[in-house]
């Protein structure tokens, strides 16, 4: 981990939405920090918040009615605190971010040149010539083969890796210091998806950018981030470096997700065991630990108290937010790590009883 | 989403065969080929045209989605169609179960010629096969309850009038795929994505089918619904018995599920084979570049080197000829461009239609490293 | 986009040929009364009728009627002549065309402008005072018959007979020739009458048009990007105008049938109230000259509407 500053902090983010059926309590006190330069992975599944949290970074959820408390450091300043237009300044400019659909995120009816010099003309007083000269650098620096001529073409006239490589330019386009990627390669076939995570690992050593990587997928969040956090219900529920995270996971839910997919470095008919039940309401979340109702491992109290995110013991830059104790944690996980179903660990390590 | 927590074990101790309709009223509909393939295809093509013209439409074009393909499918196996945009997995699939009309080529269910079947015998067949969708969220009628969107298949095919008899029946269906009987009559939007998948793949076996296609079922799901409902495949298959197309462009997914793999890339199968060889020893090279392009849960082969695949897909209206994939093929020669190779055995246990397939160490590089 | 252009008009074409076949047919057939005796004037001899229709060739067969007529208009841009008057109907057109063209061409510019803009900001303040207000009124405007509106408006506004006297009345149309001043102050309550319903709802439209817009994903990136919201909104309303802008050739027929009624309340001499006149007199050549001509109006429209579309939405260029 690096020592210094961080580039990105969120603090204690809360953010809720008035709905027809209730609050939604979308992200439920979240903590987290990029770093210059490094990769963060956000993984979650639908309606972890990951989606919200960063978006809130931008701003970009004010305009629905969203309760917001908890800050938001970048650069010396409280994002949250900043006026509309200061946020604007920073929004396209330090901080930008890309979408999962690229037909979707670009406008049909414009041009491709013309988004792109309309992302330059936002932040930089320039004029059109300048701006357009710029345009076809960006395509060209992400990889688009002749970016004068395509530069006039329309976002349905590219395919969708080629769109996606769009969007990445103009978000490019005033040399961000931090990228939020939400899901960018979900809709891109396989072999689509390997070249535009090249890209990005490109882009980001040339430029020195941060990223924060947000997918459900763990095999490009293993790819790509450098650190990682896990979210479940709006809350998260371990961060680590990508290596510890794998290797020594320490939250249920995380190894519910490592069970459940199936990988090509694991025998095939090795059964994959589901986490039971559905994600939980966000009007209406469990008590307590969010994720007990889905818990193997759960204890009676765990409808009671709030996990609090807790440094592992002996990894300092590892935390998880988990009633059970660390030594059960570890026993249970060695378990399920050699092959056992949930059941077989509770058993073998003994329910609720702290390993000796 | 207000529906039950519904787990995927057990199903309710009570089905151990399909429903009793399989008994009641036996199909007339194929003889039964006994032994041979539950499924031939062969030289199947698929040719959508592209019109032009200001009075009089011309046919300018083709796209060429599914071109010549031949395989079989054995009783009781699971074939996984892997493939990505444009590859025409989905077409083949969508043939197969007749809702497309061949351009031209045969296709043999069950020992009976279906490719051109109309009206009556039409309608049969489709008592024999059945498919699940991937869109959980549009693929299920919003207006109607689920009861009565699994006893649909009966209603349409004349098949327990009797209202009492029929619900039972359904209900006995929702227990088997692990959904709470006693939410017959509520609707679609009232249940998660992945229960609604359920819902998908109980209609499908309400008329106890022998050949279930799912075109990319969990797709749409999260990843912690995904194994539910790929182990609910799973088991349903190993009771009943059931041959399954599993259509999937994920291929993690399609290794777990499949016995046999075919890897389509531009309306052709480019290689076919089990799943274990197939996967550790890739021999085409689109299918090297597959394996070599999924991620790997795994940080410490972060740094490995990865040949990544160039390129673009070309259109399927106008594909490179001979081999369509040797414009962007690595080990592409000039024999490429002009002469199609064929889909044969290259002694390898895959069939493999290359000229210059991968050798056994770039095979072994790229492939799946793991026990089983 | 060419080809495109060229089967638009051929089909084009082809359906003017179909409306006049339709109208010939119509009012030979219809029991209108036989134009032959209502120029024959006080208990005609049953000789006489037949020297009549001799004269207006009502006793070809149908066929050769509509033959004969087709090659006039084709060939000779002739539209015939007028049972009652004998006039050129093209001199009666021509003669009529600028008081409706004036009448039409205002309202129409007066209900794309006014009920786009109210659109636009009923969807941008959607659920405020301003846009209840805005919506309550089209709802209101949508419903009332033009006629009684044009009568509401003269006993307001008509410096003849209304209580503020502040516009001119019924009647007082001039050519915009001959006094612009007055051409423009005689046409603004038509104008409004005639516009309202159609302003009405286009704003509607737009209201709804533009809110989804402004959900899609790419108004998303705009933000994202940093742009002023003025320029956000601005791309909301280009994608919000393409499914209204087919609309406008089909409201196109709406507004014509509106202007027969506001040409007559507001005593304008227009092409409208001719055709009324001839309807009733079953002065077909008239008749038919105006369909002709309406017809003729709408097709064009509309195949510039679609000529739009294609140049709005580049995606649907190529099909």
């Amino acid at each position: 981990m690096s020592a210094a500053e961080p580039l990105l902090r969120v603090e204690d983010l809360r953010v809720e939405f008035p709905s027809e059926d209730g609050v939604v309590h979308a992200v439920d006190g979240i903590t987290y920090q990029v770093f210059a330069g490094r990769t963060l992975g956000i993984v979650g599944e639908s309606g972890s918040g990951k989606t919200v949290s960063s978006l809130t970074a931008l701003g970009l959820t004010r305009r629905q009615g969203a309760r917001i408390s908890g800050r938001i450091l970048f650069d010396g300043k409280d994002l949250l605190t900043l006026p509309e237009d200061k946020m604007r300044a920073v929004r396209g400019n330090d901080i930008a971010m890309i979408f999962q659909d690229p037909l979707s995120s670009l406008h049909p009816l414009y041009k491709v040149g013309r988004q792109l010099t309309e992302a330059v003309r936002a932040h930089r007083d320039v004029s059109k010539a300048v701006a357009r000269a710029r345009a076809v650098e960006l395509l060209g620096l992400v990889g688009i083969p002749d970016p004068a001529r395509r530069v006039d073409q329309y976002p349905h006239e590219f395919s969708g890796g080629m769109r996606q490589r769009v969007m990445i330019a103009m978000a490019l386009a005033n040399e961000p210091k931090l990228l939020f990627a939400d899901e960018p390669t979900t809709a891109l076939d396989v072999t689509v998806q390997a070249q535009i995570l090249a890209l990005m690992e490109r882009l980001q050593q040339e430029l020195g950018m941060a990223i924060v990587m947000i997918t459900h997928d763990l095999g490009v969040v293993a790819e790509m981030a450098d650190d990682i956090a896990v979210m479940y219900a709006g809350r998260i529920v371990e961060t680590a470096s990508a290596a510890q995270l794998f290797a020594a996971p320490e939250h249920p839910y995380t190894w519910g997700l490592l069970k459940s997919i199936p990988r090509l470095d694991a025998p095939r008919d090795e059964d994959l065991v589901p986490i039971p039940g559905t994600p939980p309401s966000l009007i209406n979340p469990p008590s307590g630990c969010h994720f007990h109702p889905r818990c193997p491992y759960s204890q009676p109290d765990h409808e009671r108290i709030d996990p609090v995110l807790e440094p592992v013991p002996g990894e300092p830059q590892h935390h998880v937010a988990c009633l059970l104790e660390s030594g059960v944690r570890r026993s249970l996980w060695a378990q399920l790590r050699e092959g056992s179903t949930p059941q077989e660990a509770l058993a073998a390590v003994g329910a609720g009883e702290p390993a000796a | 989403m207000s529906g039950p927590e519904s787990t995927s074990t057990p199903f309710g101790e009570s089905a151990s065969e399909l429903p009793s309709v399989a008994q009641a009223t036996p199909t007339t509909a194929t003889d039964g080929g006994g032994d041979g393939p539950l499924v031939r295809v062969r030289e199947l093509v698929k040719h959508f045209p592209i019109t032009r013209g200001i009075i009089v439409q011309r046919k300018v074009g083709a796209v060429q989605a599914v071109d010549n393909v031949s395989f079989e499918i054995t009783r009781g196996e699971t074939l996984g169609l892997v493939g990505e945009t444009g590859c025409g997995k989905s077409t083949t699939a969508r043939l197969i179960t007749r809702l497309l009309d061949a351009t031209s080529g045969e296709i043999d269910f069950d020992g009976q010629d279906i490719t051109r079947l109309k009206g009556a015998s039409l309608k049969a067949i489709r008592r024999e096969v059945q498919m699940i969708f991937q869109d959980p969220y549009s693929s299920l009628n919003p207006r109607k309850t689920i009861g009565s969107i699994i006893g649909e298949p009966f209603a349409i095919h004349g098949l327990l009038p009797d209202k009492g008899e029929r619900k039972r029946e359904v209900q006995r269906l929702m227990e088997t795929v692990g959904l709470n009987p006693e939410h017959y009559n509520r609707y679609p939007h009232e249940f998660s994505g992945g229960q609604r998948q359920r819902i998908g793949v109980a209609r499908a076996l309400a008329l106890a089918p022998k050949l279930l296609i799912a075109d990319e079922p969990v797709s749409a799901l999260d990843v912690s619904i995904q194994a539910q409902v790929l182990n609910l495949l799973r088991d349903l298959q190993r009771r009943f018995g059931l041959t399954i197309v599993f259509i999937a462009h994920d291929l993690s997914v399609v290794r777990h599920m499949c016995d046999r793999v075919a890897v389509m890339y531009l309306g052709k199968i480019v290689e076919i084979g089990g799943g274990d060889e197939l996967y550790r020893f890739p021999r085409h090279p689109y299918t090297g570049a597959l394996l070599a392009a999924v991620p790997h849960a795994d940080p410490s082969r972060h740094g490995e080197q990865r040949s990544i695949l160039g390129g673009d897909v070309p259109s399927p209206a106008n594909p490179p000829s001979a081999c369509r994939f040797h414009t962007r093929c690595p080990k592409a020669q000039e024999l490429c461009s002009q002469q199609e190779p064929l889909l044969e055995d290259k002694g390898s246990g895959t069939r493999v239609a290359c000229h210059f397939p991968l050798t056994r160490e770039e095979a072994t590089q790229i492939g799946v490293r793991s026990g089983g | 986009m060419l080809r495109y252009i060229i089967r638009r008009l051929l089909i084009g074409v082809l359906i003017l040929v179909i409306v006049c076949a339709l109208t010939f047919v119509f009012f030979r057939v219809l029991p209108t009364g036989n134009p032959a005796l209502l120029r024959a004037g006080r208990d005609p001899q049953p000789k006489l009728i037949k020297e009549i229709e001799g004269v207006l060739g009502l006793n070809k067969p149908l066929i050769v009627q509509f033959w004969d007529y087709m090659k006039a208009f084709f060939l000779h841009l002739n539209l015939g002549y007028s049972y009652y008057s004998q006039e050129s109907v093209k001199a009666l057109i021509t003669e009529r065309l600028p008081a409706t063209l004036s009448l039409t061409g205002g309202a129409a510019v007066l209900w794309v402008l006014g009920g786009l803009s109210v659109g636009i900001i009923s969807a941008l303040r959607r659920h405020t005072v301003v846009d209840r207000l805005s919506m309550g009124t089209a709802l209101l405007l949508l419903s009332v018959p033009e006629f009684w509106l044009g009568f509401v408006m003269l006993l307001l506004f008509a410096n003849d007979i209304g209580k503020l006297k502040i516009l001119p009345g019924a009647g007082s149309y001039v050519g915009l020739t001959y006094d612009p001043w007055k051409w423009f102050t005689s046409l603004i309550m038509p104008w409004i009458v005639l516009a309202s319903g159609g302003a009405a709802v286009y704003a509607r439209l737009m209201r709804s048009s533009l809110s989804e817009m402004m959900r899609e994903d790419y108004i998303r990136t705009a933000r994202a990007k940093g742009l002023r919201e003025r320029l956000v909104v601005r791309q909301g309303v280009r994608s919000a105008i393409n499914p209204i802008v087919t609309l406008l050739g089909l409201e196109i027929g709406v507004l014509l049938g509106g202007a027969i009624l506001v040409e007559t309340v507001f005593n304008i001499p227009g092409i409208g109230v001719e055709n009324f006149k001839a309807i009733q007199s079953s002065d077909f050549p008239v008749v038919q000259g105006t369909v002709l001509l309406a017809s003729a109006f709408i097709i064009v429209a509309n195949i510039v509407v679609d000529i739009a579309y294609a140049y709005l939405d580049p995606r649907v260029r190529y099909s």
